[in-house]
């Protein structure tokens, strides 16, 4: 994987996503080449304490995504709680309050599919751990635009349901353990 | 030619926008500068509804069929929000903005985009229990038919009605939720007295002109749905319609940020995304 060919990275977590992310997030470069954009399942609380937490430990740019804002590389975007985070094609972020998908709003295969319209083969897609089904489709969206498709072990993972439908939905996704999947992202977004 | 998966996606992209030209020319629903990536999400679902398989083929149908048109614009409008969605919100309306209110002999408020009337009657509870409802006659807005005569009945299921009590709760409110409903006919029936100084119309912020006079114009989670050019056409209407130093609430993830009338407003009450028309 070069980093010409890559455009954007979208991660989906729930159930034990702190732990996971924490290994992930920390270690991208500040120079990190592409845009992170990250579905974690939080309720609808107000304000998540996501953006502050990964500040606090991340060399990139860490913040919560508003609507029409333009996606940067080298920063983290989590979708904010009670809303879905779709990407335009033109490289914005645009948020919707429709109804939640598998309970969820953030939804991860929202996300996932609309940033495989707008990314196709240029995007990678990461599934990591947690307790549903959420992210599946979306990451087979990933897969038929041409893109990555990449899913934490689901031996490694805190819950490993949501892994396991992702794999099943997407026979071709890499397995990885989180290190490797820390690898393949250093690989695709190093400059 | 070349087939490949980039070109399909492409062809899809197309199929939207002909559907989307052909809802506009003959029905007059103009959904062009929609947002594209919710736009396509929506369409795709009310495609999968109708058990249609090409965008084609839909528009096929809604050019020929009025009826198979209706309900995919009644799918592509229907918002659901609930009452004192963002309880802060609420709050800051009633510490922050309801003091200058109270300072004009008569108010007008418009609800733009008020969907099923959930956030309007958030509003007209509040108006009552500040003392402001006798001055104020309330605009309540939206382009779908259904959810205006669902706003104008005040008729909420009550699976829902818990999570509205806490939100009343935290938005700061004075009394018991359950003074302003009864029960019956399958949920809570919200107090009629409540929309007595509302008027229901439908209006559209993509194609219709300013409004009239307001001190007041609440438009949450609306114009997330715009693309950035219908944002600017929103919220210069928005401007137009304000009174100086009237205010403008938006939803907790929008901002004026990158809106082209920024300069035209003042951040009132910032984490909240209360903006106030500037005077000059």
């Amino acid at each position: 994987m070069s980093a010409a060919e890559h455009r954007a990275v979208a991660i989906g977590a729930s159930a034990g996503a702190i732990q996971a992310l924490l290994q992930i997030l920390p270690a991208l470069p500040e120079d990190y080449a592409l845009p992170v954009l990250v579905v974690v399942h939080v309720p609808p609380g107000r304000r998540s304490e996501l953006t502050t937490l990964f500040a606090a430990k991340c060399r990139v740019h860490v913040c919560e995504g508003e609507d029409k804002q333009p996606i940067e590389p080298g920063t983290v975007t989590f979708a904010p709680p009670d809303y879905h985070m779709l990407v335009e094609p033109g490289g914005t972020i645009s948020l919707s309050a429709d109804e939640p998908v598998y309970f969820s709003r953030p939804s991860i295969d929202v996300l996932f599919e609309s940033a495989a319209d707008a990314y196709g083969p240029g995007l990678v897609g990461v599934v990591l751990t947690g307790a549903n089904e959420d992210g599946a489709r979306g990451l087979r969206a990933v897969a038929e635009a041409g893109g990555v498709t990449l899913v934490q072990d689901p031996a490694t993972a805190y819950a490993r349901a949501m892994p396991q439908a992702a794999v099943a939905a997407c026979r071709k996704a890499t397995v990885l353990a989180l290190g490797g999947i820390v690898e393949a992202l250093l690989a695709a977004g190093t400059r | 030619m070349n087939d490949g998966g980039m070109d399909s996606e492409k062809i899809e992209d197309i199929e939207i926008r002909l559907l989307l030209e052909a809802l506009y020319r003959r029905y007059h629903y103009d959904f062009r500068n929609y947002a594209q990536a919710s736009i396509k999400r929506r369409l795709r679902q009310a495609r999968e509804r109708q058990g249609i398989k090409t965008f084609s083929a839909l528009q096929d149908r809604i050019l020929h069929d009025p009826a198979v048109a209706a309900r995919v614009v009644r799918f592509l409008t229907v918002q659901v929000s609930d009452f004192f969605r963002d309880p802060s919100y609420f709050k800051a309306i009633r510490e922050k903005v309801v003091p200058h209110l109270k300072t004009y002999p008569s108010l007008k408020i418009w609800i733009a985009g008020c969907s099923a009337g959930e956030e309007l009657h958030s509003f007209a509870i509040l108006f009552r229990e500040e003392g402001l409802e006798d001055r104020t006659l309330f605009y309540a807005t939206d382009i779908n038919q259904e959810a205006l005569d669902a706003a104008a009945r005040g008729i909420y299921p009550l699976d829902r009605i818990a999570a509205f009590t806490e939100n009343y709760r935290l938005a700061g409110g004075k009394a018991s939720l359950s003074d302003y409903y009864t029960t019956g006919y399958g949920g809570a029936v919200f107090d009629k007295t409540l929309r007595e100084r509302v008027v229901f119309s439908d209006h559209s912020l993509v194609t219709d002109a300013v409004f009239s006079e307001m001190q007041l114009i609440s438009c949450r989670n609306v114009m997330i749905y715009f693309d950035k050019p219908l944002q600017d056409r929103a919220v210069g209407l928005f401007r137009d319609s304000l009174a100086r130093g009237g205010f403008l609430g938006l939803g907790s993830k929008e901002s004026l940020r990158f809106s082209e009338h920024a300069e035209a407003f003042s951040e009132f009450v910032r984490e909240e995304k209360i903006y106030q028309r500037r005077k000059v």
